[in-house]
């Protein structure tokens, strides 16, 4: 019996995709209309082919990659998709709209880089740089935007973007080059060694002031110990960096309000249910009332009985909540499994790379997603103080769909070279 | 540094394990808790996507409770209506976004929600929610007799008070009016209509469900309740003689007759019960002591809630109260026994105890536990459950419950309660006529029961702000509402 090629078990994968698709559609549709139409499955058809193209591309750039990654990627997408139709067909639209420029944007990728993405390497400085410009750009007066006493928008014109998604994918560049070289001398210990790693924390406090936002703060600095740990196998550094940040949380916590209210509210939400910890709190309810089975897709309680929404960002920071709630236990458990297989594939590539640099560029990228993962989903579910970031693939939005696209395309050219045939 | 990766990928994989059992806590362990919670606004709107059971009166057919469908973001949400408005206003109570609930619809709330645990229930809730259909809860179907009602709050008119009619030997409540009543569907529409009722009476009250949360004085209709103790003490038959002088001395008090100027001389307890004489009453209070008659009371139901199916509180015991308090006197010193024995001490009782003191009489002795729901009917027309009969206990043997009934008779033929004659059929009943304290305003009352030979209809009547007697005022009402129930369209 012949096995299949890579490149095939993808296409199979992703052909099961499409039809799962469907039929989330199909359900959500039957949910709201009451009838089913060709119209329902129309999403799940462009669905598809945007997807086969982004299979076509990876036949042509990354043959040997892992066939798992772009299927499972999808199937997220398809999750947070459906659901976000689920909410509101006009945010689908758009979100359809963003599926096709991150394909486009993971087709560039793959294709700009298919010869040697560690030419990435020989830039760490400058992609360090342009890194710590997209963190400060929100801050900047003209263009930063506030959301919702978040400061993490940038917006020109008709466009506004959260740089920092991008700075998080140039910052694991940058960290993987960066160590790859000094791994050996930081390992020694010497403090002066440590003069740009200070820097690093300084920068990951100052974004964390600047955007009013334990979230983002912690998940840079948690991916920078993560493969600060990987590059020098010195578990006291994570420590120490973990008493530094710990130390830094506790002084941003003294001097900015917001950071105390989410403290408050997670250590007990129910005081200030109907103000403070409302969305927190309502968001529980609706999970709890998903059971073990769910209300089934399209049949959840999200509005009130005059139609207006009970729980504010549902599609975004909340995503989470929709999912369980009508899915259940058993089938935001099986999203979870899917996050798990993604990060599992993803460390896999990592211990497959040859290379010191794709080694940290794939451990890093894969940390960085599981950690993202774990930080909003944590304060959905009160394990740690809410913050709003988004649900990799699965959250309305541009700016965190794009990046994740470039994450998975950096991801698959690792893998690409790991296991391609020396010449 | 593939040793670093690995553990690297075993401490994210476990934060997102972590993630599984915390939504499995949040969505398993925790999720009763949380639906119970006043804060839950999905509970409240999801409240609305079940079709709630309908309510009937009796006959099946009389719709006392139902729903309109209301589309709203493209779902289906369910709104009650009360289509016979006040009929049943009291028993049938609400269920609506800004109030939440109240009377059956509260307390029986699990049926008509489809939510409780009998599993037949459980099974097809379950089907509906897998089959994406909506759920539709249990019907309800009453006791109460549609017809009755009407002639009841029809009877009582713009008068405050409450009719509570009992079937004897099941329990079956048949009527029970409280008037002023209220719109049930005002509640959600307009709320502030239903506060300003007004009826003659200085609290109107419209929401209170006075049959069986009403502080009523019981004047001599507890005469029955004593004679039945003296009776039962062994020391008393009907044909017992005292002398009436017109008043009864207690403490160095004289306790006046309703009318003093003509004392009936040597009467037997027959004559005293249905004449009302309270003098011979109030020896029987101060021969038996308050012990006595506390235990008869509690016989027949009194301190302790009055049972029913509505909400616990909207319920209220009857018995002796000081400063708003429930109190059992232990002997002489605590009350004053001559004045209980008549019912004008501190005594506060509900239409439906009284009701059930009348039908225990007419029942042989053996009160039977009131109820308002006759079955519980599944979506598919079969019956969930039925309300079984069941006896609270004897308060007297059937001997004297017949010869308390013979007396009771006499009242209606030629005594005190002659206005509830009914023409061919036999009524046994007792009036009670207790001042208020303010000029000329009575609190009236009357028990009975029909036909004496074969009761099929214990009532009690009782009005307040009343310018006549029990006899001229409750009475009439009793034997309309008696008619009604009795002798059919």
């Amino acid at each position: 019996m012949r096995t299949l090629s890579p490149r095939n078990r993808e296409l199979l994968n992703l052909i099961a995709v499409g039809m799962l698709t469907g039929l989330g559609f199909t359900s959500v549709y039957i949910a709201r209309s009451e009838v089913v139409s060709p119209e329902s499955l129309t999403y799940a058809v462009f669905f598809l082919l945007v997807y086969l193209i982004a299979h076509v591309v990876t036949r042509l750039t990354v043959p040997y990659a892992d066939p798992y990654l772009l299927p499972m990627a999808g199937l997220l997408t398809a999750i947070g998709l459906t659901e976000i139709y689920r909410l509101n067909p006009d945010d689908a639209f758009r979100q359809g709209l963003w599926v096709v420029i991150g394909v486009a944007l993971f087709s560039v990728t793959l294709v700009t880089l298919r010869h040697d993405y560690r030419r990435l390497e020989s830039y760490k400085y400058v992609i360090g740089l342009v890194a710590l410009v997209l963190l400060v750009l929100p801050a900047l007066p003209v263009v930063g935007r506030e959301i919702r006493g978040a400061r993490l928008w940038v917006e020109i014109g008709p466009f506004r973007f959260q740089p920092g998604e991008f700075a998080k994918i140039l910052l694991i560049v940058f960290l993987a080059g960066y160590l790859r070289e000094k791994r050996e001398v930081l390992a020694q210990g010497r403090l002066k060694d440590f003069g740009p790693l200070l820097l690093i924390w300084g920068g990951a406090m100052a974004v964390l002031v600047q955007t009013n936002d334990l979230g983002s703060g912690l998940l840079y600095f948690g991916i920078f110990l993560g493969m600060l740990y990987v590059a020098t196998a010195r578990i006291v550094f994570v420590v120490g960096g973990m008493a530094l940040f710990l130390a830094g949380a506790a002084f941003v916590y003294q001097v900015i309000p917001r950071v105390q209210d989410r403290v408050m509210i997670w250590l007990d939400p129910w005081p200030y249910a109907d103000d403070e910890s409302y969305q927190l709190v309502q968001s529980l309810f609706a999970i709890a009332f998903g059971g073990f089975g769910g209300t089934g897709l399209g049949r959840g309680t999200f509005t009130t009985t005059a139609g207006t929404n009970l729980i504010p960002d549902l599609n975004t920071d909340f995503i989470y909540a929709a999912l369980a709630h009508e899915l259940g236990l058993a089938g935001i458990a099986a999203v979870l499994l899917v996050y798990m297989l993604v990060v599992a594939r993803g460390f896999r590539v990592a211990m497959l790379a040859q290379d010191g640099f794709s080694k940290l560029l794939a451990a890093g990228l894969t940390f960085g997603f599981a950690l993202q993962t774990f930080i909003i989903v944590g304060g959905v579910l009160r394990l740690i103080p809410l913050t709003g970031i988004t649900l990799p693939f699965v959250s309305y939005g541009g700016s965190s769909l794009l990046a994740n696209f470039v994450l998975l395309a950096l991801l698959l050219l690792v893998s690409n070279r790991a296991v391609a045939p020396r010449d | 540094m593939n040793a670093q990766i690995s553990r690297l990928a075993v401490f994210a994989l476990v934060l997102l394990g972590a993630l599984i059992l915390a939504t499995t806590y949040w969505q398993a362990w925790a999720a009763p808790g949380l639906a119970n919670r006043k804060e839950n606004a999905i509970q409240v709107v999801a409240q609305f996507t079940i079709e709630r059971g309908k309510i009937y009166a009796a006959d099946g057919k009389t719709v006392l409770a139902t729903n309109r469908a209301r589309q709203v973001n493209g779902r289906t949400l369910y709104f009650r209506r009360y289509p016979t408005r006040g009929l049943a206003a009291h028993v049938v109570g609400y269920s609506t976004q800004v109030r939440s609930r109240a009377g059956i619809e509260q307390s029986m709330n699990d049926f008509l929600t489809g939510s409780n645990e009998n599993l037949s229930t459980v099974v097809d809730t379950n089907v509906d929610r897998l089959l994406g259909r909506h759920v539709v809860g249990n019907d309800l179907i009453l006791t109460l007799n549609a017809r009755g009602q009407r002639v009841a709050l029809q009877a009582l008119g713009r008068r405050c008070g409450s009719v509570v009619a009992i079937e004897p030997s099941t329990g079956r409540v048949l009527v029970m009016a409280n008037s002023p009543t209220y719109d049930l569907n005002l509640i959600e529409t307009n709320y502030p209509s239903i506060l300003r009722t007004r009826a003659e009476c200085p609290e109107a009250a419209p929401l209170l469900n006075r049959a069986t949360q009403g502080r009523y004085v019981p004047g001599s209709t507890f005469k029955v309740v004593t004679a039945a103790a003296a009776l039962e003490s062994g020391k008393y038959t009907m044909e017992t003689r005292k002398n009436d002088p017109g008043y009864c001395v207690e403490y160095g008090r004289r306790v006046n007759n309703y009318d003093t100027t003509s004392p009936f001389g040597s009467v037997t307890l027959f004559q005293a019960i249905q004449y009302s004489i309270n003098s011979y009453f109030c020896e029987i209070g101060k021969d038996l002591g308050p012990g006595p008659i506390v235990q008869e009371m509690k016989d027949f139901g009194f301190y302790s809630l009055p049972p029913l199916e509505t909400p616990e509180d909207e319920r209220r015991a009857s018995g002796l109260y000081k400063n708003g308090r429930m109190f059992e006197p232990k002997d002489s010193s605590e009350v004053d026994p001559g004045r209980l024995a008549f019912g004008q001490s501190e005594l506060q009782v509900t239409p439906e105890q009284m009701a059930m003191v009348a039908a225990a009489v007419a029942n042989r002795g053996v009160v039977m536990q009131p109820f308002v729901v006759e079955r519980v009917v599944g979506s598919d027309g079969k019956t969930v459950t039925r309300t079984r009969r069941h006896a609270l206990g004897r308060t007297m043997s059937a001997g004297n419950a017949l010869a308390l009934a013979g007396a009771m008779e006499a009242v209606v033929r030629a005594g005190t309660g002659t206005a509830a004659q009914i023409s061919g059929i036999r009524v046994a009943g007792k009036t009670g006529t207790a001042e208020t304290g303010r000029e000329g305003l009575n609190q009236t009352a009357f028990i009975a029961f029909a036909p004496v030979e074969a009761p099929r209809v214990a009532i009690a009547v009782m009005l307040e702000n009343q310018r006549g007697t029990g006899g001229s005022t409750a009475a009439p009402i009793a034997k309309q509402v008696l008619q009604a129930l009795l002798q059919g369209p």
